[in-house]
């Protein structure tokens, strides 16, 4: 188990111990590289209460004890993930490395902000990245604007709202995908990481504008009556 | 060529994505703020989003990334900041500073605009209020015109619009915006095209609405 590691790890790898923290890091991507593999192979892996199961456990390691290792879990799993959403929605390869490192440090500071009951973690990390690269592409348009788009900030949690765990909604979802028409599946990634208009899209597609945004809905719709499926 | 029209849920989808440009942005998470019963649908799309990250193939990261990274972390924490109070809901109010009377309100007739410093040469964003009883001239679009009630409600011959509501009228819309019932209409507008007025008195109010 990490923890007892962790505990040791938290107090901070500085100090000019590069063999130990080489060796450290060393173990972490080999347990990352597991971690990828196993859910691959395993589709029970996939349940809430596998990976995420660990990463929870993780994120609030660094929220409640800023335990390093835990965050270095997260940064393997997560990083190069966040690295291929921007470069698939056109970052060009210098420009998402440096966001990934945005994101990963906002992930750092704002760990004690995430709630399991708004959001799973990987929505979390996704809407901090969706931000950060919305961010950088304002600051480029107007540099001399410092404006953290506050309409991207999510709104405050439900009242009263009958919480399915954010987690499990996530999971559904995800299940829900693969269950889609692939082309739809397709069209749905096409939207969310592609900075492409419908038209462009519709172009790619050999599709008539119409039928993209048509498709589109029907991928809606149809993920929303398979969710209902499984809830 | 019948274009789809855009529904709010459209809007919704597309801003869980990170698809909408600023003012358009501005208008959803104002909708979102004033409308509770929405941020369920919008917190599913953006689930959609996360898992849909988890999907994606691993990009291979820089040499010494993460070590670069840890370098770069210290004790700071980000704390989320508690909306300050104010007279309009928190999206809009990084937009308005002060009080909503400082604004630089136009006036014609029952009609009022405040234009918002949202710089962008292709949408038009803008506080309308509309006194009580009071409507806007009769228009229609060139593009798609979005707007959010903020305060009051108002009715526009196709449907009636209240607190939280997003208006969505395009290049098929003709309409006439009036305030409903005994108080003034608070609004936020985008457009992206120029209104075409259609009234009688459409030559002698087009300065108004010009862009």
């Amino acid at each position: 188990m990490a923890s007892n590691f962790s505990g040791r790890l938290a107090a901070g790898p500085s100090g000019g111990r590069d063999g130990l923290r080489l060796a450290w890091l060393a173990s972490l991507r080999f347990k990352g590289a597991m971690r990828g593999s196993s859910s691959d192979a395993d589709p029970s892996d996939a349940e809430p209460g596998g990976p995420d199961r660990e990463l929870l456990a993780d994120i609030r390691l660094v929220a409640n004890d800023r335990d390093r290792t835990a965050f270095a879990r997260l940064h393997m799993y997560y990083a190069p993930r966040v690295k291929s959403y921007l470069r698939r929605i056109g970052s060009p390869d210098d420009v998402a490395e440096d966001l990934v490192q945005e994101v990963m440090i906002a992930v750092w500071r704002r760990a004690h902000q995430f709630d399991p009951a708004r959001a799973a973690l990987s929505t979390w990390v996704y809407t901090i990245a969706r931000n950060k690269r919305i961010d950088a592409f304002r600051r480029e348009s107007h540099p001399d604007v410092d404006l953290t788009d506050p309409s991207m900030e999510p709104p405050p949690a439900p009242r009263g709202d009958v919480q399915v765990e954010a987690a499990v909604v996530k999971e559904g979802i995800r299940r829900a995908i693969e269950h889609l028409p692939p082309e739809q599946a397709d069209l749905l990634r096409i939207f969310y990481f592609e900075d492409k208009t419908h038209s462009a899209i519709a172009d790619e597609l050999g599709l008539p504008l119409g039928t993209v945004k048509s498709r589109l809905r029907l991928a809606v719709a149809r993920l929303r009556g398979l969710l209902e499926g499984v809830a | 060529m019948m274009s789809e029209r855009i529904t709010v849920d459209d809007l919704l989808l597309a801003h869980a994505a990170g698809r909408l440009p600023e003012p358009v942005g501005l208008v959803v998470a104002t909708h979102l703020a004033l409308a509770p019963a929405q941020r369920r649908v919008f917190r599913e799309y953006e689930a959609l989003g996360g898992a849909l990250l988890e999907d994606l193939p691993p990009a291979e990261l820089g040499e010494g990334a993460l070590e670069r990274l840890l370098d770069q972390l210290d004790d700071s924490i980000e704390l989320a900041e508690p909306p300050p109070d104010g007279e309009l809901p928190a999206p809009l109010r990084a937009y308005v500073k002060g009080s909503l009377a400082d604004l630089p309100w136009r006036h014609f007739g029952g009609v009022s605009e405040a234009r918002l410093p949202l710089d962008d040469s292709t949408y038009r964003t803008s506080l309308i209020r509309l006194k009580a009883g009071r409507a806007v001239p009769r228009h229609t679009h060139g593009g798609q015109e979005l707007t959010v009630v903020l305060d009051g409600a108002f009715h526009d011959g196709i449907g009636a619009y209240t607190v939280g509501d997003i208006a969505i009228a395009d290049p098929h819309v003709d309409h006439q915006p009036q305030a409903l019932g005994d108080e003034d209409c608070l609004c936020l507008a985008v457009t992206d095209a120029p209104l075409r007025l259609t009234g009688r008195f459409s030559r002698f109010l087009n300065p108004f609405l010009r862009f």
